[in-house]
């Protein structure tokens, strides 16, 4: 009998789900994604310049981990990053998707810097810093606090509130110069007063500070009553109102703490980093975060490595840049881009496999 | 009748994951101007075997032959191609759309005439029997009429094997007949029917023969004719199964719940309650009858403290007669409250003045449990939120239509399930997870819960076991009221005989059940009265014991007509 041959041919190519997966293969999974993104990196960084692959891997690790100060470096910002990460959390997990995480460490940065200019030489080091972790984190809780107001009040929507909030508090910073800084320059040099005094070296206050917190971000979130509401309302606000839970108050209290935690970053960058600030000075940590966060599935425990792996792949792609002599990072945010976008897709080849046509002919001859 | 074989499966199997089988190995014929029921439990492969053949899925392995050749359908549009078409259970209309724009929608190689299509759906409604308003708007539609659209749409592209989803789970008796009347028209015209249900009765009175599948497997394929519903249980369940419910009388029942004057709004501003009254009592199951969307959802919702109805009152009647009055979940304040509508005795039966005594006095004997009620408490729920009516003491159960968006977390294993509604106790900011934990054993142990182990997120769990944990939740608060909506929907036949038992052992616990429900046997075999809603409306509150399904039906629709006639 003859047939077309067209109309008896399988997809080409079908996808199946997957119930479980081995951990090794979750592990090669990712491995794959990241070295296949990082190749591809390298070539195409290669694709613009005289040097070769070799140099790019050589330069990535140098900017990472080429010298002490660049280990401690690299600790730090993973730190720094971490931090913002925590303030977002608890957010996320309740399905309230803050954008806003830039503008509430700006803030937080602000208010701690307003107190070092303000405040600086009138009164002891010592009450300057007390006041100005309680105004930083303040400042980062009221910036979070309202978004989270109109959101459950009014059912506004909270990704847009947050992110104009951004742009708020970044004005803000620009105007706090413009009439500190009489000169007009617009840059403040760093102030000497309130500065945090270093613990063992200048890098480890923050180290120490943000791992501590995300273990406690990881009791607060697995085991307190407080974390099991979040998770409730993050899962189904309809569960939470049949159980009775005031949803509202939810909201606002965890914005509080997602707030507060941001305004601590901004503490640190401001009183034991930089002691100056600029309307960068959150150094992009509010989306960086978000990252962060996807990456490790909401796990605080793992966003330790998202943090560590994300931070080392920027200070890696800063040498490369220098290296490479690129003009400007555009090269190296496509690099960024091009590894995250690798690691978002493992999921998918966790949860299912492709099923390419085979046997092809035979089955024609059946 | 005409023997020609239109449509064959052979050797079909088609797994989703590894373990998970939906179909093995499965064979069957359809012939020329038939009615082929494919009956089953819930979960057996019905749907996804006829999704093969409509496109949705692709086999993993078989074949498919029409008319003796073999096909490759790769979507909805091959099958279309090959004269196939599939009325799904959830329908795909366009609701601003009137009914002929939907059945000329999509349709490709014709000039979009309004006029024509119109002319050739009346056509088709004639042949058949359709009786449909070919410019309605979709929204404006039934649920029946919107399958109607659903049919037509499938026709008008020339179909000559229709697949129908459980078309008759959402409709009224009257509309299930005019429906098979509908079918056996087309049966005459040479079209073949294939049927997916799991209601015996029907499969019995539309269907020429019956394909039995049970655990993705073909088990039989049987000539109605030729068989009994008993025989065909047994083969869907694979075991000799009791199908009787066993309802005894109430005893001693009390005024429990009494309703009046209930209405809720929708957020669109119209009554989706409207003005219903009813009582229910302590020891009896309340039914409650209506089309889907009659507002059995709401009414329940708005005795659970869930939403702020416009008017009307809920009074609760405590079941404290006789009990003492205690300060665990009564204030000083309320106690006295109390006590001055003379509510209280001593442990001698005697009248008891708490009000001329001093705090101290009535404290001491109210710890003393020497204050005692002469009557049932009544409470107004009115207002009350689900945490309020908890901290009065008020043993209120409620097990939702939307097991996993409103009674459980789908990603929450089964113990933080457990404690959604106990978690807050105690001061401790930290959560408790060993009573949750030996809760969930308890149930899982006693309802017999498939599970790989307590940690398992619910919503790997089937239907039925999602179920068995909220109703066991629920019933192990130990309530004075249950409510349940739709509670066996999805459930196959020995889990949903499982739930009837509950119930109705609750019931004889001096419990008063509301059970809604939609298939009507059911209903009537389990409650004791049958409340019947619709259009928000109380239609009537019959004795479950005496009623017929039509009277039932008919009351089912009866507002809505008389809206209609306004």
């Amino acid at each position: 009998m003859k047939k077309n041959k067209n109309t008896l041919k399988e997809p080409f190519v079908r996808i199946v789900k997957r119930d479980t997966i081995k951990i090794q293969y979750k592990i090669l999974i990712y491995a794959i994604a990241i070295v296949g993104g990082l190749l591809l990196s390298g070539l195409i960084s290669v694709l613009f310049s005289e040097k070769g692959l070799g140099d790019f891997f050589q330069s990535v690790y140098a900017g990472a981990l080429g010298s002490e100060r660049k280990f401690w470096l690299l600790l730090q910002n993973t730190a720094l990053l971490l931090g913002t990460s925590m303030a977002l959390l608890p957010a996320f997990k309740m399905k309230f998707w803050n954008l806003g995480g830039n503008g509430q460490v700006l803030v937080g940065c602000l208010a701690a810097i307003a107190c070092m200019f303000y405040l600086g030489g009138k009164v002891p080091d010592s009450i300057i810093i007390l006041l100005m972790f309680v105004t930083s984190v303040a400042a980062g809780a009221i910036w979070a606090t309202i978004p989270a107001i109109f959101k459950a009040k009014f059912n506004t929507n909270e990704s847009l509130f947050t992110l104009m909030m951004n742009y708020i508090a970044q004005g803000l910073v620009s105007l706090c110069i413009t009439i500190w800084v009489k000169s007009g320059s617009g840059v403040l040099v760093p102030i000497a007063h309130g500065n945090i005094p270093d613990i063992g070296n200048k890098y480890l206050l923050p180290i120490i500070l943000f791992v501590v917190i995300t273990v406690l971000m990881y009791i607060y979130l697995r085991f307190s009553k407080h974390g099991y509401e979040i998770s409730v309302v993050g899962e189904s606000v309809n569960t939470a109102k049949y159980v009775g839970i005031k949803v509202d108050k939810v909201i606002v209290r965890t914005m509080l703490l997602s707030g507060a935690i941001a305004g601590i970053v901004g503490f640190v960058l401001a009183g034991s980093i930089n002691h100056t600030i600029s309307t960068t000075s959150a150094n992009n940590m509010g989306f960086t975060g978000i990252m962060v966060t996807w990456l490790a599935a909401f796990n605080p425990l793992i966003m330790i490595l998202t943090s560590f792996f994300i931070t080392f792949i920027s200070n890696g792609m800063v040498e490369v840049r220098k290296t490479f002599m690129f003009t400007n990072d555009s090269i190296s945010n496509i690099v960024v881009g091009i590894v995250y976008f690798a690691i978002i897709v493992c999921p998918f080849f966790i949860n299912y496999k492709l099923v390419f046509r085979k046997h092809e002919k035979e089955e024609i001859k059946k | 009748m005409d023997k020609a074989v239109v449509l064959q499966l052979k050797n079909i199997t088609k797994k989703f994951g590894t373990k998970v089988i939906a179909n093995n190995n499965v064979s069957l014929d359809v012939y020329k101007g038939e009615i082929l029921s494919i009956l089953g439990e819930n979960g057996c492969g019905k749907t996804t075997l006829m999704n093969m053949v409509a496109g949705i899925y692709y086999p993993d392995s078989g074949k498919i032959l029409i008319n003796g050749e073999e096909v490759v359908i790769r979507s909805p549009h091959d099958a279309f191609d090959h004269k196939i078409g599939m009325i799904h259970q959830h329908f795909k209309l366009i609701d601003i759309f009137s009914a002929a724009q939907n059945v000329a929608l999509g349709v490709e190689g014709e000039k979009f005439n309004l006029k024509e299509v119109n002319n050739r759906i009346k056509e088709m409604a004639k042949r058949y029997g359709f009786n449909i308003n070919l410019d309605k708007k979709i929204y404006e539609m039934s649920v029946s009429e919107k399958q109607t659209v659903e049919i037509l749409k499938v026709l008008y592209r020339g179909a000559d094997i229709l697949i129908l989803d459980e078309p008759t789970a959402v409709l009224t008796p009257q509309e299930i007949r005019s429906l098979f009347g509908v079918l056996r028209a087309m049966k005459e015209d040479g079209k073949s029917i294939i049927i997916i249900t799991h209601k015996l009765n029907e499969v019995m009175e539309i269907s020429d023969r019956v394909t039995v599948l049970r655990k993705g497997e073909h088990i039989a394929t049987v000539n109605t004719s030729e068989t009994t519903e008993k025989e065909l249980t047994e083969m869907m369940v694979g075991e000799k199964i009791d199908l009787n419910i066993d309802r005894t009388e109430p005893v001693n029942s009390k005024l429990r719940l009494s309703v009046s004057g209930l209405t809720v709004k929708s957020p669109d501003g119209y009554n989706v309650v409207d003005n219903v009254s009813f009582d229910a009592f302590g020891g009896e199951i309340l039914g409650i009858a209506g089309i889907a969307g009659s507002g059995q959802k709401e009414l329940l919702e708005a005795i659970a403290g869930l939403s702020n109805y416009q008017n009307g009152t809920i009074i609760y009647y405590h079941p404290k007669k006789d009990k003492p009055v205690s300060f665990f979940h009564k204030t000083y304040k309320r106690v006295m409250e109390l006590a001055s509508q003379n509510a209280f005795k001593d442990e001698n039966g005697n009248d008891i003045d708490l009000t001329k005594k001093s705090k101290k006095e009535v404290k001491e004997l109210v710890n003393q449990e020497k204050v005692i009620f002469k009557e049932d408490e009544t409470i107004d729920l009115k207002y009350k939120t689900p945490k309020e009516i908890r901290e009065l003491g008020i043993r209120l159960s409620f097990v939702p239509e939307d097991r996993l968006g409103m009674g459980l977390v789908g990603n929450m294993d089964i113990i933080d399930n457990m404690m959604l509604r106990s978690y807050r106790k105690g001061k401790s900011l930290f959560l408790d997870r060993k009573r949750p934990q030996d809760l969930a054993d308890k149930i899982i142990n006693e309802l017999q819960v498939k599970t790989p182990d307590t940690h398992t997120a619910v919503r790997k769990l089937s239907g039925g076991n999602v179920q068995k944990v909220l109703v066991g939740r629920e019933i192990a608060a130990a309530p004075a009221i249950l409510m349940t909506a739709y509670p066996v929907r999805g459930l196959d036949i020995n889990s949903s005989y499982t739930i009837y038992k509950l119930l109705n052992e609750q019931k004889q616990k001096g419990v008063s059940v509301i059970y809604v429900g939609e298939d009507l046997d059911i209903l009537m075999a389990l409650s004791d009265r049958i409340l019947v809603l619709s259009g928000g409306k109380v239609s009537g509150i019959v004795d479950a014991r005496t009623t017929t399904k039509d009277e039932i039906g008919l009351m089912m629709v009866q507002s809505n007509k008389s809206e209609v006639t306004e």
